[in-house]
C-alpha cells in the first residue's frame, strides 16, 4: 500500500513546478531594484561627502569615478572647525539618557500592566494608548510654557524629559504586550521560589525580554538621534544643539555648502546604523525556547 | 513534613463556583492525588494550597498553621507544574540553584543539594544545559529536582506528566512513587488521569464540578463508589450503566431493567432488600462480565443474552461492545472467547461485584454496608 503510494506523493511538487515556472528570479528582481532606488540617495550623499566643493559645483555624484577626485577635507572642516565635533557629542550626550531613560520607567510600568493586579489598571493602560494618537506637534507650546516656568528650557535633563516623556507611550505597549506574553507559569514558579515582584522583574522578566528591550532600544535611539523638532524647541541653548539643529542651520546660514551638508549628514547618519548593527543579533526569536512545553 | 487541610473551602470566580465547600485532611507524609475531568477545580484547590488563587472562603492549615494570608514563598510548599515552568534564560543548575539562592542558603550548601539531588534524578550531566537543550523527560526531571532541593514541607504536582509520550509517563510514573517513598514527604498530587491517579496515590480524592465525590484509598474506590460519577470515572473501560427497577418477589431481590432481569444471590439482595420498589441505576463492571464458557470459579453468575457489536482483541483479554435492547454495554472476557460480530453471545454477569446506585440522588445504596465488610479494607496502607 505505502510502496505504491509512495512515488505518486514525490513526484507531486515536481509536477506542479513544471507547470508553474517558480517566482523566485523574479521576487529577487524585484528586491534588487527596490534596494537599489533605496540605496542610491545615500550613496550619493557618501559619494559626494568625499568630494572636493568645486566637483560638487561642478558635476554630479554619478560622475565622481571619471576623473576621480576625492578629498578628506569635507570631514575634517565638519568635526573640527564647524562646530559639529561639539554637535556630535551633543547628540550623544542628548540621546543616551533619552534612550535609557524611557527603556527604564516604560519596563516598570509594563510590568505593572502586565502583571500587578490594581484597581483601574486597565483604564490607565487605555490611557497609555490614547496619548499614542495625540500629534506630538499639539503639545509643543504648552509644554514649553511649563519647561520655562520650571527653568527647563535649553537645559539638557529638560530634553530628556521631554524626549522620554514622548517616548513612553509607545515603549510602555510594547513592552507590555511583550510582557503579557511570557508564561504565568514562570511568574508562579518563581513565586513559590521565594521570589518577590521585583526579584521576578530584575532576574526573570528583563534577562527574557532582551529581543524587545533591543528592538525598542533601536526604536528610540534613532528616533532621539533623528529627532529635529523637539530639539529646535526645547534647546535654544547653542551649546547645546544636537547634530540634526547644526545641520538644518548649514541649509540656512550658508547659500547651502554641499561639502559640509553631506559630510555631516553622514556622520549623523553612521551612528544609527552602527547602533544597529550592534543590536540586531538581539533580535533573535526564540530566546524563550525551552520554558514551557507548548 | 506536615499535614494539610482543608476546611470548608470555597471559591468563586465572578458568579462561578469553582470549588464548593471543600473538605480534606490530609496525613502527614501521605500521596494523596486530586483526580477528576477538566474544570472539577482540582487545579483550583492545588493552587489555592500553593497561595497562587486566593481563598474565597474557608480555611487551609498546613500543619498547624493557616495559611490563608501567607505568601507562597512563605509556605515551605514546592510545585512541579504541567508545563515545568523552567527559566529558560538559566542553567539546570541554576534553575535548581534559583530558590536556594532566593533564600540566601550557603553556596556550599547550594551546591551539596543541587549536585545531590541532580545524581539522584540522572541528570547530573545536563547541569550546564539550558531548558531549551532538553528532551521533555530531562525537563520534567529538571522541574522535579528544582522542587527537591528546596526541601519542602509538601509537595505539590500539578499534572506534571501530562506533557510526556506514554511511555515516559509509565517510567515517570513509578520514578515519582519511588521519590515520595525515599523523601517521606506529603506529595499532593493533581491529574486527570485515573490510572496515575490510582497506581500512585496512597488516598484519591475525586472531585467533579467543584465539589469532592469521594476520598479513599485506591481499593475501595474501585469496589466500593460512593455516586454514579465515581463508579464511571475510575476504571477503565469505564463501568456499565443500566436504568433499572428492583422488585422483590417470592423473598428473592431482583434487577430489572427494561433488557433483562436479574435475581441477585441472597448475600447480596439483603444488602438491598429495604430499596425494593425503587427506580436505580444498576452497574457492573467490564470485568464482571464473562463469557459464559470461560467463567472463573467461585463467582455467582447471572446469565443473559445479548448481540456482539464490535470485538476487540486486546491479546490479554478481549473487549466485546454488546448490544440488547437498543442499550449497548461492554463486557471485558477471556481472550479465547469466540463471540463473532453479528451472532448472539451469553455472558455470566458476576452478581457478587454488582453496584446499585438511587436514580434520583445516584448514591450508592450499599456504600455503608460495604464500609463496614471487612475485605473492602484491605489493599493499601
Amino acid at each position: 500500500m505505502t510502496t505504491t503510494t509512495a512515488p505518486r506523493v514525490v513526484e507531486t511538487p515536481r509536477a506542479i513546478a513544471r507547470l508553474r515556472p517558480s517566482p523566485r528570479w523574479l521576487l529577487h528582481i524585484v528586491l534588487v531594484v527596490i534596494a537599489v532606488i533605496w540605496l542610491a540617495p545615500s550613496v550619493g550623499l557618501l559619494i559626494t561627502s568625499f568630494r572636493p566643493p568645486a566637483a560638487i559645483a561642478d558635476s554630479g555624484w554619478w560622475t565622481a569615478f571619471s576623473p576621480a577626485r576625492f578629498t578628506l577635507a569635507n570631514y575634517e572642516h565638519v568635526l573640527f572647525s564647524q562646530g559639529m565635533g561639539q554637535a556630535f557629542r551633543n547628540s550623544f550626550l542628548i540621546t543616551i539618557p533619552s534612550t535609557i531613560l524611557p527603556l527604564i520607567v516604560a519596563s516598570l510600568a509594563a510590568y505593572a500592566f502586565a502583571w500587578l493586579d490594581f484597581p483601574g489598571r486597565d483604564w490607565v493602560f487605555l490611557g497609555v494608548l490614547v496619548l499614542l494618537i495625540i500629534p506630538l506637534q499639539t503639545t509643543l507650546v504648552p509644554v514649553l510654557q511649563m519647561f520655562n516656568g520650571l527653568g527647563l528650557n535649553g537645559t539638557l535633563h529638560g530634553l530628556w524629559i521631554a524626549h522620554t516623556a514622548y517616548g513612553l507611550p509607545f515603549a510602555i505597549y510594547l513592552l507590555r504586550n511583550f510582557f503579557a506574553s511570557l508564561p504565568r507559569d514562570l511568574f508562579e514558579s518563581a513565586r513559590i521560589d521565594g521570589a518577590n515582584e521585583l526579584t521576578i522583574f530584575s532576574r526573570i522578566v528583563i534577562p527574557l525580554s532582551v529581543p524587545a528591550l533591543a528592538s525598542l532600544m533601536i526604536f528610540q535611539f534613532m528616533w532621539v538621534w533623528n529627532d529635529l523638532l523637539i530639539a529646535l524647541v526645547f534647546m535654544s541653548n547653542p551649546e547645546y544643539q544636537p547634530m540634526t539643529v547644526r545641520i538644518q542651520a548649514l541649509l540656512g546660514t550658508y547659500a547651502t555648502e554641499w561639502h559640509i551638508m553631506s559630510a555631516s549628514a553622514f556622520v549623523s547618519m553612521a551612528v544609527p546604523l552602527i547602533v544597529f548593527f550592534a543590536l540586531q543579533r538581539y533580535f533573535v526569536t526564540g530566546i524563550t525556547a525551552g520554558a514551557v512545553k507548548s | 513534613m506536615a499535614t494539610v487541610s482543608f476546611r470548608h473551602v470555597w471559591k468563586r470566580f465572578g458568579n462561578t463556583v469553582a470549588v464548593k465547600d471543600l473538605n480534606i485532611e490530609v496525613a502527614d507524609k501521605e500521596f494523596l492525588v486530586l483526580v477528576g475531568p477538566s474544570g472539577c477545580g482540582k487545579s483550583t484547590s492545588l493552587r489555592m494550597l500553593a497561595g497562587l488563587e486566593e481563598i474565597t472562603e474557608g480555611e487551609i492549615l498546613i500543619g498547624d498553621r493557616v495559611v490563608n494570608n501567607v505568601a507562597p514563598k512563605d509556605r515551605d510548599v514546592a510545585m512541579v507544574f504541567q508545563s515545568y515552568a523552567l527559566y529558560p534564560h538559566m542553567t539546570v543548575y541554576e534553575n535548581m540553584a534559583f530558590g536556594l539562592r532566593l533564600r540566601k542558603t550557603p553556596k556550599q550548601v547550594i551546591d551539596q543539594r543541587v549536585r545531590e539531588a541532580a545524581r539522584s534524578l540522572g541528570i547530573d550531566n545536563l547541569l550546564d544545559r539550558r531548558p531549551r537543550q532538553l528532551s521533555g523527560g530531562q525537563r520534567q526531571r529538571v522541574a522535579v529536582g528544582r522542587a527537591i532541593v528546596r526541601e519542602p514541607a509538601v509537595f505539590l504536582m500539578d499534572e506534571p506528566l501530562s506533557n510526556l509520550d506514554a511511555k515516559l509517563r509509565v517510567e515517570a510514573r513509578s520514578f515519582i512513587s519511588k521519590l515520595h517513598q525515599r523523601l517521606g514527604t506529603t506529595f499532593i498530587y493533581v491529574t486527570h488521569d485515573q490510572v496515575e491517579a490510582m497506581t500512585m496515590g496512597t488516598r484519591i480524592a475525586v472531585m467533579s464540578a467543584g465539589e469532592l465525590q469521594q476520598i479513599d484509598t485506591p481499593y475501595n474506590l474501585y469496589h466500593n463508589p460512593r455516586n454514579v460519577f465515581v463508579a464511571g470515572f475510575i476504571g477503565s473501560p469505564s463501568m456499565n450503566f443500566f436504568d433499572a427497577v428492583l422488585k422483590e418477589e417470592d423473598g428473592k431481590v431482583i434487577v430489572e431493567t427494561p433488557a433483562f432481569r436479574i435475581p441477585l444471590p441472597p448475600a447480596v439482595g439483603n444488602m438491598y432488600r429495604g430499596h425494593a420498589g425503587k427506580r436505580v441505576v444498576f452497574g457492573v463492571r467490564p470485568e464482571d462480565i464473562h463469557d459464559v464458557d470461560y467463567q472463573p470459579p467461585g463467582i455467582l453468575p447471572a446469565i443473559i443474552e445479548a448481540n456482539v457489536e464490535v470485538v476487540e482483541q486486546m491479546g490479554n483479554e478481549m473487549n466485546l461492545y454488546l448490544e440488547e435492547q437498543g442499550k449497548t454495554f461492554i463486557a471485558r472476557t477471556d481472550p479465547r472467547t469466540q463471540a463473532r460480530v453479528g451472532k448472539r453471545q451469553a455472558v455470566a454477569i458476576n452478581t457478587s461485584n454488582i453496584h446499585l446506585f438511587d436514580a434520583n440522588t445516584e448514591l450508592s445504596l450499599a456504600y455503608e454496608a460495604k464500609q463496614a465488610q471487612p475485605e473492602t479494607i484491605g489493599a493499601s496502607n
